[in-house]
């Protein structure tokens, strides 16, 4: 049976690649895959005239949310506060609120609610609202697989496999720590090896202790609050050792977590080896020299049954890869405009799949951008048309349109190179954005395109203020200017004391910004020039670090 | 167990032997994270504070070395809830020195669900005046 099913699939997929079919879902069922056989080409072709037979949907909806953590909660309430009505939020856990739930701590809402609130009382207040504003959401449920179409496939242990049309996603799964695999630290395989937060979650959601004695590699948020945590619970927390020359979290947690109860923190200094059979016994740290190399001779044996892992984060994007989202190897998540909008149109992505957040509140700022992007995509029907992009410098304009109803009409005429132009020209559309580059001393930028029509073009209900651009600096600097280029010319630029990767830091873009941008654009003055150090035609404004002395 | 990284300095000025006591804390009001000194006169009392940059930062220098407080969040046990524990804070900062003792306290207690967020479950831990909350319905 699986064999058959398997050679039935594969030519569901040549099918789709000689372009005979489109919006067909290839994790379909046997009845689904029959019927794209190449003999009922009838069938086929209404089902790129009605855009396709959606009769195998459980359910039609406006908008996705993948994900019920922080973003996809404040990005699931702002699309429906600008109009969206039908909106379901698919959870994997089986609760809503994400990896809040697990941090107890305070912290959280300092900026959106000016109150300090833990992990749990943030989230609960977007529960609260998600209620008040009756926003469907399934838990236990797992997406395993989105399509440019905007088809979710997932599965949960009541109703199986599940399918949903959208009209579009917003993509929201957070991300997820980085292991003892991704370091290759050498040794045995002893029990007492975590992440941070595989051992924030036992204690603070299961009730257990990890462990007594213990070693935390990497000073990451993650890692610093779990040091306090197991020093209150009665555990002996030995040391943080971090391979970089400076903290990765945030400084207040470095003096509330580490200082205020005397745990050392050893920089430039890694985990080489790890001992013990069936549980941890030990580990050995060594000093690493300035490439982060291990120093012979300065290793030194600690003992402890536990180590925690607090790493690093990596954006889970295996769905928007099989999607084709186009993904940002510097951040390991999604290109997105200043709308959270990805390569793909309609399909938005916020929160930490984007990329790593120190805060909550900036997820919840950055998912509520992403929601409104939604909404505005679904009110102004922009699903229903091929090609085009919503909005370019001169505004509320649409290239390449194909109106679903303008195929419907045409009928059966309708060639498919027709819609494989309309195809192309979306992707030209790109050029109408300006391109964020991170230049000297900046480690990356988001969004990290900008569509400068969103701020010198309003159409109602379009306009915006200001675009804010994220970005992190890439070591420890004292007294910087931090300028956007553009054309080699500074168009802005801040001063700051003192930056570290840690924090992140942001620039806004105003309108008059955006024209001075824009005017250095057209004051180039010859091609050579304007092609200089860039692809053809495309605009490109360079964040930049410099160091100054005061 | 808690930080308290002071130390004295003797100085020997025209052989008349001199009493100062100086702690270093850092400051966490921005990114800066400025080395703050705390100077302390014979009676322990905050004499003066260096190394600030900014208003916020003396304040903050300030509060800390006389009076340093801490929020304290954990969780405690509760029967016949969806989890084997409940998140809890304390709902005012409590002094820094109690934290311990306040955690040995907190352990003691056994919930029942429901509780709802908020709820108070420890009235007026050591005396402080400060309540130990839930921060989830459970």
């Amino acid at each position: 049976m699986e064999s058959i099913g398997f050679v039935e699939f594969w030519k569901v997929i040549d099918m789709r690649e000689a372009g005979l079919i489109k919006n067909i879902d290839l994790i379909g069922d046997a009845d689904f895959i029959e019927e794209a056989d190449p003999i009922k080409e009838d069938f086929i072709e209404e089902d790129l005239v009605k855009g396709a037979d959606f009769a195998d949907f459980i359910k039609e909806t406006d908008l996705i949310v993948i994900g019920g953590g922080p973003a996809g909660l404040a990005a699931a309430i702002e699309a429906r506060e600008r109009g969206v009505e039908d909106i379901i939020i698919i959870e994997r856990d089986q609760e809503l609120g994400g990896i809040l739930q697990q941090c107890i701590h305070t912290g959280f809402g300092l900026k959106i609610f000016k109150e300090e609130l833990t992990g749990p009382e943030y989230a609960g207040r977007f529960i609260k609202q998600l209620e008040e504003k009756n926003i469907q959401y399934m838990l236990n449920t797992m997406v395993i697989d989105i399509t440019r179409e905007k088809v979710v496939t997932a599965v949960n242990p009541s109703e199986g496999l599940l399918k949903l049309k959208a009209k579009a996603i917003i993509l929201a799964m957070g991300c997820r720590e980085r292991t003892r695999g991704a370091l290759n630290i050498p040794g045995t395989r002893p029990a007492g090896v975590y992440t941070a937060g595989t051992a924030q979650r036992l204690i603070n959601i299961e009730g257990y202790m990890p462990g007594k004695n213990v070693v935390i590699l990497g000073s990451g948020d993650i890692g610093l609050i779990m040091a306090r945590r197991l020093t209150l619970e009665g555990a002996q927390v030995k040391m943080v050792c971090e391979l970089m020359p400076y903290p990765g979290g945030l400084k207040r947690n470095i003096v509330q977590c580490l200082e205020d109860f005397n745990i050392p923190l050893k920089l430039s200094h890694t985990v080489v080896n790890i001992h013990g059979n069936k549980r941890l016994e030990g580990v050995t740290i060594a000093r690493v020299d300035e490439n982060r190399k291990p120093i012979p001779g300065t290793e030194e044996y600690v003992e402890c049954d536990t180590l925690l892992l607090s790493v690093g984060l990596i954006p889970e994007n295996e769905l928007s890869s099989e999607a084709g989202v186009e993904i940002d190897p510097l951040t390991g998540g999604p290109v997105v405009n200043d709308s959270m909008e990805t390569s793909i149109r309609g399909i938005f992505a916020c929160g930490n799949v984007v990329h790593v957040h120190d805060l909550v509140d900036n997820v919840t700022e950055e998912s509520r951008i992403a929601g409104r992007g939604a909404a505005e995509y679904i009110l102004a029907g922009l699903h229903e048309r091929k090609g085009g992009l919503a909005r370019n410098q001169e505004g509320l304009k649409y290239i390449g349109v194909t109106h679903e109803k303008e195929i419907q009409e045409k009928g059966k005429e309708i060639q498919k190179n027709e819609i494989k132009e309309n195809e192309i020209k979306e992707g030209e559309t790109q050029e109408n954005a300006v391109w964020v580059r991170p230049g000297k001393g900046i480690r990356y930028v988001v969004p990290q395109k900008i569509l400068p029509g969103h701020l010198l073009n309003p159409v109602d209900g379009y306009s915006k203020n200001e675009i804010k651009l994220l970005f992190r600096v890439n070591n420890i600097y004292s007294n910087v200017r931090i300028s956007l280029m553009a054309e080699g010319k500074t168009v802005h630029s801040v001063k700051r004391l003192k930056v570290a990767p840690g924090e992140m830091e942001s620039m806004s873009i105003t309108k008059r910004l955006m024209e001075k941008i824009m005017a250095e654009f057209e004051h180039t003055d010859t091609d050579e020039e304007r092609n200089l150090n860039k692809e053809k035609g495309k605009k490109e404004v360079i964040l930049q670090l410099e160091e100054i002395s005061i | 167990m808690l930080n308290n990284n002071a130390y004295i300095i003797n100085n020997h000025e025209n052989g008349v032997k001199k009493f100062e006591k100086k702690r270093n804390i850092t400051c966490i009001i921005c990114p800066q994270g400025c080395n703050l000194e705390v100077w302390y006169n014979e009676n322990n009392e905050v004499k003066e504070i260096k190394g600030y940059s900014c208003k916020r930062g003396l304040e903050y220098g300030w509060n800390e070395s006389t009076n340093p407080v801490r929020m304290l969040t954990t969780t405690i046990q509760i029967d016949g809830g969806k989890l084997p524990v409940v998140p809890v804070k304390s709902n005012k900062p409590l002094p820094k020195d109690l934290l311990f003792e306040c955690m040995n306290v907190i352990r003691k207690v056994q919930l029942k669900a429901p509780v709802r967020a908020g709820e108070v479950v420890i009235k007026n831990i050591l005396n402080t005046g400060v309540d130990i909350v839930t921060t989830r319905d459970m």
